[in-house]
Formats: C-alpha cells, structure tokens, sequence
C-alpha cells in the first residue's frame, strides 16, 4: 500500500467518514440521561458531516480547501490536525504537522504578552530554548517589542492577532495547517502574512489551507479541493476552483430569486413570463454569466391583448439597489415571435450580484402593460483579479 | 510535555498573586474557624497536640479536595484550547494535580512549623509520610481521571461530586478523632477506615504527630487490613485512567 503512494505524498485520506452525535436538548445531562433511558429513546441525531472523502496532498503543494459553511471543512481539517477522530477510514500524515485552527491558542489575558508567548509556543510544540532563541524575531514581527510587559487584556485585538501570527509562523514544522487566518489584521501586516506564505512555499513546506477568500486560493494554491455536503466535488486549479465555488454559493441566492417577493404592476395585457440570463454556449449554469463575455438577456412574454408593438424597457441594479444602466427597447414588433433578447456585448460589470427589472409598455411608451422589480437575478463571475469599483473598463496600457 | 505542565503552573500562579497566597490561608482558616469550633467550645476526644492533629487532617484533605475538584473541571475548564489543538490530554488533568501537589508542601511546611510552635517531638516514623502522600495523591489523580471524562458527557458531576465530599469530609475522621466512633461501633470505625484518604490521614498523623492515632492496625490488630484501602486506590486508578482513555479521543467533539 505505501510503496502506491512514494515518497512525495505528504497527506493521504481514504475512505473518511465523519459523523457526529447532535443531542436533542441542548442540556447534557443525568436526567437527560434517565429520561431517554426512560423513553428508550437515543436522545441524539446522527449527522453525517464528513461522507467518504479521499484524496492526497503531495509534498510541497500549497493546497487550499474550500466550501460554504456548513460544507464539513472545518471537521475535516480537525481531523487532519487529530483533534478529532475519523470514524472511518484512514489519514496518513507523513510528517510533523502544526495546526493552526485559531490563533493564540491558550492566550490568557492575565498573562503578560511575554509569558503568554512562551505558553502559545509550548502548545505548538516548541521547547522553553527555541521559544527563547525565537522569542526576539516573533516580537519585531508582531511589532509590539514595547509592549511585552504588559498584560495580555490590555492589547488590542488586532495587537493580540499580531502577536499570535509571528508565533505561529515560527512553526518549522513540515506540514501546516491554516484555516482562515487571514482575516484579521491591517492591510500592511496582511501583506506581511502573504509574504512569509510565500516564503514557506519557497522552502517546499505543504501548507494546507482553508478559506473562504477566493483571491487568496487563486494567488497562493497550486490545487484546491472543493467540499460540498461533505462530499468532494472534485479538485481543481485555483482559479476553477474559486469560479466552482462562487457557481455554489450562487446556488442559494437563486433559490428565492424571480416574482416571490418582489412588486409588480401594470394593465397586464402584455405580460412577462420569463426573463433569463445567460452566456451563449453555457446552459448549464442560468443567470451565472462571466464577465467580459457576451450576455444575452432572454425576455418571453404573454401576448392577451395582441398588441402588435411594445417597447421594452429594463434596469439593471446592484445588490444595494444602485441603478446601472435602464435600456430601453425601440419598438419590438411581436408578429412573428413574442421573445425578445438583448445582447450586452462583453460584460463589463465587476463580479457579483445584479437584479433585473423588466418592464413592458405599449409601443409609444406611455400605458405600462407590466413592470416588474426583481424580474431576474443574476451572478458575475470572473476567475481573473479582485477588481474595484463598478465595472471594467477593459482599458490597456502602454508606454509612450 | 513536560513544558506544557510546567506552563500550566506558571500561569496558575502568575495568574493572580492573591492566588497563590490564598492557597495557604484558605487551609488556615478553616482550621481557625474549626480550631474553635472544635477544639475549643466542643470538646471530642482528648488527643495530645490536637491544634496540629487537626491541622494536618485539614491539609491533608484540602489537597485531595483542591485535586479532585480541579481535576474534575480541568477538562472541561480547557475547552478551548481541546477543540483546537491536538495534544494529550491527560496533562491538563495531571497538572491541575500537581499544582495541588505543590500546595500541600507548602501547607506541610505551616504544618511543620505548627509542630515545632507545639513541641511535638519528632518520630522516625515520619519518613513514612510520603508514602501516604503518594497513596492519597494517586487517589485523587485516579478520580480526577474519571470525573473529568465523565464531567464532559454530564456536567451534573460537579454537583454531585460537591455533595459526595461534603458527606466524605465527615465520613473521614478530620474535626474528631476516630475513638469518638470507636466508642460507639467499632464496626462503623472499621468501615469508615476503607476509604483510603481516612486510613492515609490517620496513618500520617500517627507517624507524624502522635501515636496515640487510632490506625487501621490498632482497629484490626493487624496491619495488613491496611492494604484494602490502598488497593481500592489502585483499582480506582487504574479504572479511573481507563475510563479517560478510551472517552479521551472525544473531548474535543463533546467539550
């Protein structure tokens, strides 16, 4: 069996299983206890949180794990760590791991920030002399060389985080394991994280790493895993990995997109049935579109009245109702076919959430037959670069 | 490993001075309080040196008191820490332990001076201290084993376990000397000197202070009787680690 899997293999999971025992009250108790006893009834749910997962993670490979909440990382990464244990299958870790679930484990507040130093470090598993011969770089790390006399309650939160970060980096260690810690700290001493993740790179450590932060994945991880319902949805390349991932978490906000709770009006004598939003050539995924692609909005409607011409109008807005653009249609002739589409040629809008509002008069523009808010939903996508602002410009530079 | 022991203490007395001198006066006043009590206004027994008889019952059984109930909460206490690293855990229980440890030697040098106030003159059977030292200690280790993991799944133990000491302290011959029930049932003297911190407390005043103590060799004539309650410590430590063990695995989901 181990020969299959060489040398270079730093982590390898087979067949995991994972469940864990969800008690009916929240109360654990005797009496609980006797009353179930009682009822013969088992006083817990079963909750499958990790269901038969198998993957390797080779030496040296910078690999992400990603998933919404609830999708069984966190176990699954506690599992690696061994604070939890599988209940079936196997994890085989070749070499030393440190876990960083949570920074500053067993910080005490009490405690002064250099005695709790010394005590972090004993828990990552470091003896009282490489903590001393460390201790002066994990301060001018942190930048608090000022305050390490005083109390731990008496720092800030962000000056807590610092300090936990330049310890837990310390950790030479062939194998860690970062979940979200990213998420704290200024600009600048996030900038320095990146740095020492890239430095650990470069010394051929396998970090694995879970986020929620898809340009993290994309500018650090050679691979990452995507979990859902506690199964793999597959491994894939940074940057698919991030576009999966945001198509899932677009999932739940289609759900309870078109008509449900949004307002309607007009005579009604032209009305919408149908509005959809798609790129040309991927069907698969509605109302997920990529930016810089063409995009075509697909309008069907009922024609009672047989009004020969109408005009359609639309709005597009952001998620915080900020109106973007409102084209209108010119005359639309509905002899032949009442489905209309407007083609927006390569998408400019930054990635994230738009709502569409359609909305269809007669064909001087003057009788509403119907408007509808919140006609549609739709998600943009890009696997490239965070982007600021509202939307690309898709400009180029150059040097005169 | 050891480090992290290490640590534990450190942070339990740098955590707060008071702390760490209260440890010391708590014993002390509740033996004013029981001084006066019992040595004063209600009269039981006369037993030579009784201020110091007493002192050291007191002390003696602060410590298995202090070990077992921190112990008991230990696991639960380090939650946080349990669900986010992997180490063993039978340290933070052995470290709460230990720094109990370190309290009784401590109280044992006020126990000395006590003595010395006293003029008890000195018995070379005090060597034999330690040995019920290490038998009330592995006592109190072993069910700190098996209330802290069983802490986890019910957390009604440390109401229980309130109450089974209280009813223990005056099942244990510590405020009255041990003839007062002999006097009225020596069965019941016999029965009460099962439980191992009894039979270690009377054994280590007789050796230390006075051998007027009745022991379970005076009360079965035999000194081998002794070896029931030290086997009830083995057997407690042995399932008591046991128990941990097997539930050990499943603190971090449960805590």
């Amino acid at each position: 069996m181990r020969e299959s899997y060489g040398d270079n293999t730093s982590v390898v999971v087979e067949g995991l299983y994972k469940s864990f025992k969800l008690p009916h009250e929240q109360h654990s108790g005797i009496k609980q206890l006797i009353i179930n006893i009682l009822k013969r009834k088992s006083g817990y749910e079963v909750q499958r949180v990790l269901n038969d997962l198998s993957f390797e993670i080779k030496k040296g490979e910078f690999f992400g794990i990603v998933g919404r909440n609830g999708s069984g990382k966190s176990t699954l990464l506690k599992i690696l760590a061994g604070i939890y244990v599988p209940e079936k299958g196997r994890v085989q870790i070749n070499g030393n791991l440190t876990p960083f679930i949570e920074l500053g484990v067993g910080f005490n507040p009490e405690l002064t920030g250099r005695e709790n130093v010394f005590l972090n470090g004993a828990l990552l598993g470091f003896s009282k002399a490489e903590m001393e011969e460390m201790y002066d770089t994990i301060v001018d790390f942190a930048e608090l060389s000022k305050f390490m006399d005083q109390k731990l309650k008496n720092y800030s939160s962000g000056m807590q985080v610092r300090l936990a970060f330049s310890i837990a980096i310390r950790a030479n260690t062939p194998i860690l394991l970062i979940d979200e810690v990213l998420a704290v700290g200024d600009s600048e001493f996030q900038n320095k994280c990146y740095r020492e993740f890239r430095r650990m790179k470069e010394e051929g450590r396998t970090i694995i790493f879970v986020t929620h932060d898809m340009s993290a994945v994309e500018r650090f991880c050679d691979r990452a895993l995507v979990l859902q319902s506690g199964k793999i949805k597959g491994i894939y390349s940074p940057n698919k990995a991030a576009a999966i991932y945001q198509r899932m978490n677009v999932g739940i906000t289609n759900d309870n997109s078109a008509s449900s709770n949004s307002s309607r009006w007009g005579t009604g004598d032209v009305k919408l049935s149908e509005a959809t939003i798609n790129n040309v050539g991927d069907t698969d995924n509605e109302n997920v579109v990529e930016q810089g692609k063409d995009l075509y909005i697909d309008i069907k409607f009922k024609n009672k009245k047989e009004a020969k011409k109408v005009v359609v109008g639309l709005a597009v807005k952001d998620i915080y109702g900020v109106n973007l653009s409102g084209p209108n249609s010119k005359k639309v002739s509905l002899d032949s076919s009442s489905d209309v589409v407007f083609k927006i040629p390569k998408l400019s809008f930054v990635p994230g959430v738009y709502i569409l509002t359609v909305a269809i008069y007669d064909e001087h523009a003057e009788i509403e037959y119907d408007h509808l808010e919140e006609a549609a939903k739709f998600t943009v996508i890009n696997d490239g670069m965070e982007q600021y602002g509202k939307i690309t410009l898709f400009g180029e530079w150059s040097q005169k | 490993m050891r480090e992290l022991v290490i640590t534990d203490f450190k942070l339990r007395y740098q955590g707060s001075l008071l702390g760490y001198a209260w440890s010391l006066l708590k014993p002390l006043l509740l033996f004013a309080i029981l001084y006066v009590v019992f040595g004063m206004l209600i009269k039981l027994g006369t037993i030579e040196y009784f201020s110091v008889y007493l002192l050291l019952g007191i002390v003696l059984w602060t410590f298995f008191a202090e070990a077992t109930n921190q112990g008991l909460s230990s696991i639960v206490g380090r939650g946080d820490v349990i669900r986010k690293i992997s180490f063993p855990k039978y340290i933070i229980v052995l470290s709460t332990t230990i720094s109990a440890l370190i309290n009784l030697v401590l109280n044992l040098l006020i126990v000395t001076i006590f003595m010395l106030i006293s003029g008890v003159s000195f018995h070379t059977s005090a060597f034999m201290l330690p040995i019920y030292i290490v038998e009330i200690y592995t006592f109190a280790l072993g069910l700190a084993f098996f209330l802290s993991a069983l802490n986890v799944k019910y957390r009604d133990i440390s109401h229980i376990w309130e109450i089974v000491m209280q009813a223990a302290f005056y099942a244990t011959p510590i405020i009255y000397p041990l003839s007062l029930v002999i006097s009225k049932s020596q069965t019941a003297a016999q029965l009460l000197m099962m439980n191992p911190v009894a039979q270690a407390i009377q054994d280590a005043r007789y050796s230390l202070i006075t051998h007027e103590t009745a022991t379970v060799s005076s009360l079965f004539g035999n000194g081998y009787f002794a070896l029931i309650p030290m086997g009830v410590v083995v057997l407690i430590f042995i399932a008591g680690t046991l128990y941990f063990k097997k539930n050990s695995k499943y603190f971090a989901e449960n805590v």
